[in-house]
């Protein structure tokens, strides 16, 4: 799957912007106001959701307010669909 | 004047007979604004004193300096209420070889009182004096820089200290009264351009809270106190700040006139909200230990039925005759309440302290309903927890913890759990508020605590409650 | 019914805690063109994810006729939502187009008929069809006004007095109540103005609206007090409602109560009143034994 460069989510609080670049293999790197409680779960949270979306190869910029696992979920299926031109629905 | 007591900072110092080793102390009655611990702790680093002792009321942001202090061996211990901002983030890391003593208002005042806290010198910061130290927090004098009102917390201070400065930016003619530190009790009087930044001392006007949730909070916490058995005539009341607190005055005000009741006093710190209860004839006295706003400062300076106490007045455990004992309700946030209902106001959930004992040990204690306001989530961060990050009020003086999701009842208050049901209001068991966040937010990770220990949380009697680890 | 952006995770996660009777996630007019998908997939992951506690949960998706509409449907339905709504709703074939949409879906999950229909009506020729959309649909399970499109649509705008509203607000009403599905009044934007806002919480209420949509939680108070009977309302109700039963069990016919006559309506509108006290809560199931 060929990855662009893409982007989404906000930087207000309870939200994640996600950026998502070409790349080889997984590289996530996250900050976030709750990283010493929640950070390395936030980070496999996003390689799970990529790899689900058969994403491996991709360079992840995570900047994280406070989001929760659903929130999170859907900002990286968003920029992973942006990024890979190929949707989650069928039309 | 025959006897003058002005003196320029460093021939203060000297005169103070300061050496190596002592303790100093200063209040932070200016808050954000203040200039003062910063200007003295340059000079005495510049006259070359080294391990000293800092006995703060409180320390905040402003006090970023310090660290540089405490580096250089000018300041090696400290003794305080709350650190905020960069300062306690360096010594939430291990800044210190000495932990921070953190005592609460009434706890410190107590310890100065009883000798357990010896203070050396005190260099206390005032709105005006006059230059034998008569000293207060406004001025009546057309160069007035600055307002804070109350100076309880500056007042042991004044009262035990061996040698006393007073710090200020107005020097007026004597006698300066009405006065809060008496001239009997100083020893120098130093004239600065400016005592602190009179914008972030004091607030023109609290704007009430716009946010949903703090609007929540307020009228559950203002159902609470109204349906709790002890909101009839003569009650009395103190509320923290916050917009959930602040909030809660508004509404209990509304029932206050429908149903005709009035409160005798308001306690603690005051705002421009108690000031206009008391103005409308709502609450009888004002008894102010710390003056929140410019509008609660003026009312100071010109209300003879609202007084100025010092912090042993206001909260001491050991004096029987503070306030807090007559209190009967009080309303205090948190940022972490566990399932014992044991309360934190000091370490964040990260970690990293972050705030103030305050008077939180001491009305908790003393009141005869407590009333923590405090949401179950802030962001992903939980304040209902299952144990707090640091013990700072234990849970025996809490009564009744508000949250968006439900209002828990200590188990040893049944009495107010059935008359809080009785009035409709959605008591739930505090495991379960705790279980929700979890719910919620996920299991946050185990926090990355060091073993070297960076802070003690006193007891107001001067036991050792909890202690604060290095965060890694 | 409380609109929340369907954007904004912040306000999404925890609009359930001000005790709105119905959520409404919005994906149409409060979402921009280019976050259309990403507000899709937020919404499709908190409909799953978040405990909303029983609060009913609306999700308004954009027109069919956009690019967006279809994949919304998907996204919502998979999610299990209560409520669609559908924004500007004009003819009863657009109702059936989005009832066929949803079915597609639901017959993929194995859920069919679990998904509701609200259709909003926001034009002139919306509200001449207002009783052939109440009833195009066994889904439908209410209709609501968007006033500010329809006022655009009608080349006026909003008062004070809502007199350019009424004929519509009454339409829907009377459309509403022949098909036997509930009616929701348009939002009042003005939040500082929370005297005119009563008002018109008052006027729908008589006019017979079901409730009220609302844009902030600071709104819920006012329309809970007006919409909640009083104290002597339940009471009467509750009075008449006795005497029904005493004089069923008894057998006899014609009921007083307090020397008027007990009819028909007045047995409807009491019993209405105990269901309105019983959904705000001011009552409870045990009062009633």
């Amino acid at each position: 799957m060929e990855i662009k460069n893409a982007v989404a989510g906000t930087l207000e609080s309870g939200d994640i912007m996600i950026q998502i670049g070409p790349g080889k293999g997984l590289d996530i790197n996250l900050k976030s106001s709750v990283e010493a409680q929640f950070g390395s779960q936030i980070r496999s949270l996003i390689r799970e959701t990529l790899s689900g979306l058969g994403i491996t190869d991709a360079s992840v910029n995570a900047v994280d307010k406070g989001a929760l696992d659903c929130t999170i979920r859907a900002r990286v299926t968003a920029a992973a669909v942006r990024a890979s031109g190929v949707d989650v629905w069928k039309d | 004047m025959r006897n003058t007591k002005l003196a320029t900072l460093e021939d203060a110092i000297v005169k103070s007979g300061l050496k190596d080793g002592m303790t100093i102390s200063f209040h932070h009655h200016f808050r954000g604004g203040d200039k003062v611990v910063n200007l003295v702790v340059d000079k005495l680093a510049e006259m070359g004193f080294k391990n000293l002792h800092l006995a703060a009321s409180s320390l905040s942001d402003v006090h970023e300096p310090l660290i540089e202090h405490i580096r250089n061996g000018v300041i090696s211990k400290i003794s305080t209420s709350g650190l905020r901002g960069a300062l306690a983030d360096a010594i939430s890391h291990g800044l210190m070889a000495e932990p921070v003593i953190f005592r609460s208002h009434g706890g410190r005042g107590s310890a100065i009182a009883n000798g357990r806290l010896h203070i050396d010198v005190a260099f206390l910061g005032a709105s005006s004096s006059d230059e034998l130290g008569n000293a207060c927090g406004y001025s009546r004098s057309e160069n007035a820089k600055s307002i804070c009102g109350s100076l309880g917390y500056a007042l042991p201070d004044a009262r035990y200290a061996d040698h006393v400065v007073v710090i200020t930016d107005d020097l007026v003619s004597y006698p300066n009264v009405p006065r809060s530190i008496s001239a009997a009790d100083v020893e120098s009087v130093v004239v600065v351009d400016s005592v602190g930044d009179s914008s972030k001392i004091s607030a023109g006007a609290i704007r009430d809270s716009k946010n949903p949730r703090d609007i929540l909070l307020a009228k559950q916490a203002a159902k609470v106190v109204i349906n709790s058995g002890y909101f009839k005539e003569g009650f009395s009341i103190q509320t923290g700040t916050g917009g959930a607190s602040l909030a809660v005055v508004k509404y209990i005000r509304e029932s206050m006139i429908e149903k005709g009741i009035k409160a005798s006093f308001a306690l603690g710190g005051i705002t421009a909200h108690m000031v206009k209860l008391h103005e409308e004839g709502l609450i009888g006295k004002l008894i102010d230990v710390q003056s929140f706003d410019k509008v609660a400062a003026e009312s100071l300076k010109n209300d003879p039925s609202h007084q100025e106490v010092s912090s042993v007045e206001y909260a001491s455990g050991e004096h029987l005759g503070s306030a807090t004992h007559a209190l009967d309700i009080v309303i205090l946030s948190a940022l972490e309440v566990d399932v014992n209902f044991n309360v934190n106001v000091l370490v964040g959930s990260d970690g990293i302290i972050r705030g103030a004992i305050g008077g939180h040990q001491d009305t908790a204690a003393d009141s005869a309903l407590s009333i923590i306001v405090c949401p179950l989530l802030r962001g992903r961060i939980p304040c209902i927890v299952p144990k707090v990050t640091t013990l700072i009020t234990p849970g025996s003086g809490v009564d009744v913890v508000v949250t968006e999701y439900g209002i828990a009842v200590n188990p040893s208050r049944p009495e107010i759990a059935e008359r809080l049901k009785a009035a409709g209001l959605n008591i739930v068991d505090i495991q379960s508020l705790s279980d929700k966040a979890r719910s919620i937010i996920g299991t946050p990770a185990e926090l990355p605590f060091g073993d070297k220990v960076v802070g003690i949380v006193m007891n107001r009697d001067g036991s050792v409650l909890d202690r604060i680890y290095n965060i890694v | 019914m409380m609109f929340v952006p369907g954007n904004n995770p912040g306000m999404m996660q925890d609009a359930h805690i001000y005790g709105p009777d119905c959520i409404m996630l919005d994906l149409e007019d409060s979402v921009t063109m280019a976050e259309k998908d990403a507000a899709r997939l937020l919404v499709h992951n908190a409909l799953k994810s978040i405990d909303y506690g029983g609060t009913e949960m609306v999700v308004r998706i954009n027109p069919l006729s956009t690019p967006y509409g279809r994949k919304d449907v998907e996204a919502v339905v998979k999610a299990g939502v209560d409520v669609i709504r559908m924004p500007k709703t004009e003819t009863a074939d657009e109702v059936r187009e989005l009832e066929a949409e949803i079915l597609k879906v639901e017959t993929e999950l194995g859920c069919v008929g679990r998904t509701r229909i609200m259709a909003a009506i926001e034009s002139a020729l919306g509200i001449v069809n207002a009783h052939a959309i109440a009833t195009a649909s066994p889904r439908m399970m209410g209709i609501a006004l968007g006033a500010e499109d329809y006022t655009a649509n009608l080349k006026t705008q909003r008062s004070a007095s809502g007199a350019e509203l009424l004929l519509a607000r009454e339409t829907i009403v009377v459309a509403a109540r022949a098909a036997g599905i509930c009616c929701f009044d348009t939002v009042y934007s003005n939040l500082d103005d929370m005297d005119t806002f009563r008002k018109e919480v008052e006027l729908v209420k008589t006019l017979g609206f079901d409730g009220k949509s609302i844009i902030n939680p600071r709104q819920i108070e006012v329309v809970n007090e007006v919409f909640t009977p009083s104290e002597k309302e339940i009471l009467k109700a509750r009075t008449i409602l006795a005497a029904i039963k005493e004089a069923q069990a008894k057998g006899s016919g014609v009921i007083a109560v307090n020397g008027k006559m007990v009819d028909r309506p007045v047995v409807i509108r009491a019993e209405r009143t105990i269901a309105l006290a019983l959904a705000a809560g001011v009552i409870n199931k045990e009062d009633l034994q």
